[in-house]
């Protein structure tokens, strides 16, 4: 019985603990605590609803009680139900790692409120991949990206830019939600309904050429794309990424993107279909080539870079094109292959800016961790780098990682489909991944160290921030050697995002 | 012509998403930027009011008359969420640009982003 309310629950669950944390807002310890215990049972909640989907097959639940389709849907098969444990068990290791990087980052009096917020990201990130309601999703998308600028706005205490980074986010996420919801309106007017299995029956008897659900089609599609930082709408990223604080740019990096990459397949398969999605020509000429630009483009970019945080916003950029080019490349092994990266670069985004926030912590000056002051940690903080090293290594595809696993199967899949363009493209994005991978690891172990003055060395960083940062980064290399369950995982979220569709 | 008179509600809608967007990409003031978001979105809004009217069709109030042809409430619905979330939105893009102004001094973007040019500099040193 209680099995039945756990997809509210789990969107829930951060969501009324937030305003309970107010409640205690002069005590940071208690709302810091409040917190953790929330998104641990929000982690909890995740895993049952994981095995309940993948045992029982997909759950469906009616806020209300209100029938589907007049009713808002949630339902969790195994593709969000990979999805919700990935950003809840993420937001519970942040929120564990938050303490003393917050106490450094943020000024004491908004300690409080940068937990609410976090929770409140983190209900709304849950709230996007449990709805099976168009409208819904966008409501919910409204409220994580909300928080999420508050988030990064709240880094403006030490560095005032987080402000502007915050604001430009504001307006380009605000215009990709209108986008989003136009595309809705369109979609609304052509079938007359919000429910998307309810869609994807009635959008199956328009015919193709409707401009309603072509326009709505482009639209919304436009909207994700401005949220998932598809490349020439990415330029809010890398400065949102960099001056958040860094428990939050955990978050907003390994979960927040990714929520918005599993609405748009969620969209593009559950409600449009495959047929409409893979026959159309918006994927193969529109998305794709803009995605092998943004791979590559946006990897020579972060080749540039000097400073660590900015550095790793540009990789992540570049990996979402490579999971968008999985998408697009409309066979099945491109989309299991995508899945499998979303769930490996989450990790290994998560373990890489875990330990650039323990760098920042000890590192404690107001300039950012640039690459050089690596070096000069190698003897004081080895467990960080130790752990950014691994996690280096699996954003590099080296063998034996779980980067190097999706990299593989993305590759083998564009091979497959004979599209030796995006083949060629994968490989020169990857060999440049590799060379500032390279940077990473040469600043931190073989370079000169020139820039601290030796006699006070920085310690290494607290315990609480060392475990799950290890925990993340022993992840990222080991799903490359078991990979039985995200690979599995992978296969069980295409077959539900299809339902039953034939795929080439 | 009458296709003209019949849509004008959409023309409308059309000609405020365009200037809404115009406004934010060109305007280099924060403020303004916002206003143009705020403008974009009630173009959005109107658009699906729009869709909702039926012909001889009322606001989707109950009159105690049987017969009576209600206009679609569904997209009425819709647009009182989206404008509490425009004026979220609203709120903390204003709350953001007061931030702006008290730390840079500055609410136009390229007085913004010389200040931080400034500052790479002197942390550089170039």
């Amino acid at each position: 019985m209680f099995i039945r309310h756990l997809p509210i629950i789990q969107i829930m669950l951060p969501l009324l603990a937030a305003p309970l944390c107010l409640l205690f807002a002069n005590r940071p310890k208690i709302v810091w605590a409040l917190a953790l215990a929330s998104a641990a049972g929000a982690a909890l909640v995740a895993g049952f609803l994981l095995h309940a989907a993948l045992e029982g097959g997909t759950i469906s639940y009616l806020l209300g009680g209100f029938p589907a389709p007049l009713g808002i849907e949630y339902r969790i098969d195994a593709a969000n139900a990979i999805l919700l444990l990935l950003i809840n068990v993420i937001g519970a290791l942040a929120l564990l790692y938050a303490r003393p990087s917050v106490d450094y980052e943020v000024s004491p009096p908004m300690r409080p409120y940068f937990y609410i917020c976090f929770l409140l990201c983190l209900g709304g990130l849950s709230g996007v991949a449990a709805t099976a309601d168009v409208f819904n999703l966008f409501v919910f998308l409204e409220i994580s990206s909300l928080s999420a600028y508050a988030l990064i706005a709240f880094g403006g205490g030490r560095e005032r830019r987080a402000y502007v980074a915050a604001y430009d986010y504001l307006i380009m996420g605000t215009i990709g939600a209108t986008f989003y919801v136009l595309g809705v309106g369109f979609l609304y007017a052509a079938t007359g309904t919000l429910n998307m299995p309810d869609m994807a029956e009635r959008l199956a008897a328009i015919p193709e050429t409707s401009s309603s659900v072509r326009a709505g089609y482009a639209f919304i599609i436009t909207g994700l794309a401005l949220k998932i930082a598809l490349f020439p709408l990415h330029l809010w990223l890398p400065n949102a990424y960099s001056y958040a604080p860094s428990a939050a740019a955990v978050l907003l990096a390994a979960a927040g993107t990714k929520t918005a990459l599993y609405a748009l397949a969620r969209i593009l398969f559950g409600v449009f279909g495959v047929d409409f999605t893979f026959g159309g020509e918006l994927l193969e000429y529109l998305i794709a080539p803009l995605a092998a630009a943004g791979m590559i483009i946006t990897s020579l970019i972060a080749l540039r870079q000097n400073e660590l945080k900015q550095l790793l916003a540009y990789s992540s950029i570049a990996q979402i094109s490579y999971i968008v080019l999985g998408i697009s490349l409309e066979s099945r092994a491109g989309l299991e292959a995508a899945f499998l990266h979303i769930f490996n670069h989450a990790i290994i985004k998560a373990a890489l800016f875990m330990g650039a926030g323990c760098l920042a912590l000890r590192l404690a000056r107001s300039s950012p961790v640039m690459l050089a002051d690596l070096a000069a940690l190698r003897r004081s903080m080895p467990w960080t780098l130790g752990a950014i090293t691994l996690a280096s290594l699996s954003l590099g595809g080296v063998p034996l990682t779980a980067g190097f696993l999706s990299k593989w199967a993305l590759l083998i899949a564009a091979l497959e489909k004979g599209w030796w363009l995006v083949a060629a493209a994968f490989i020169i994005a990857s060999l440049i991944g590799a060379v500032y991978v390279w940077r990473i690891i040469y600043s931190a172990w073989f370079a000169e160290s020139r820039r601290l003055p030796q006699e006070n060395p920085p310690q290494e960083a607290p315990a609480i921030m060392l475990v799950p940062l290890w925990l993340m980064a022993l992840a990222a290399i080991y799903f490359g050697w078991h990979s039985a369950l995200p690979v599995s995982g992978a296969l069980l979220a295409v077959d539900a995002l299809i339902n039953g569709a034939a795929l080439p | 012509m009458s296709f003209f008179a019949g849509h004008y509600n959409y023309i409308a809608a059309i000609i405020l998403l365009m200037a809404g967007l115009y406004i934010v990409i060109s305007s280099p003031n924060l403020i303004k930027k916002i206003l143009g978001l705020n403008i974009f979105q009630n173009a959005v809004f109107l658009f699906y009011i729009s869709l909702g009217k039926i012909y001889g069709g009322t606001a989707p109030i109950l009159t105690g008359n049987p017969a009576e042809i209600y206009s679609n409430p569904l997209p009425h619905v819709l647009i009182l969420t989206a404008i509490v979330v425009g004026i979220a939105t609203m709120a903390v893009g204003l709350a953001l640009a007061v931030r702006i102004r008290e730390t840079y001094g500055e609410v136009e973007e390229d007085a913004i982003a010389r200040l931080n040019r400034e500052t790479d500099r002197t942390i550089t040193g170039l």
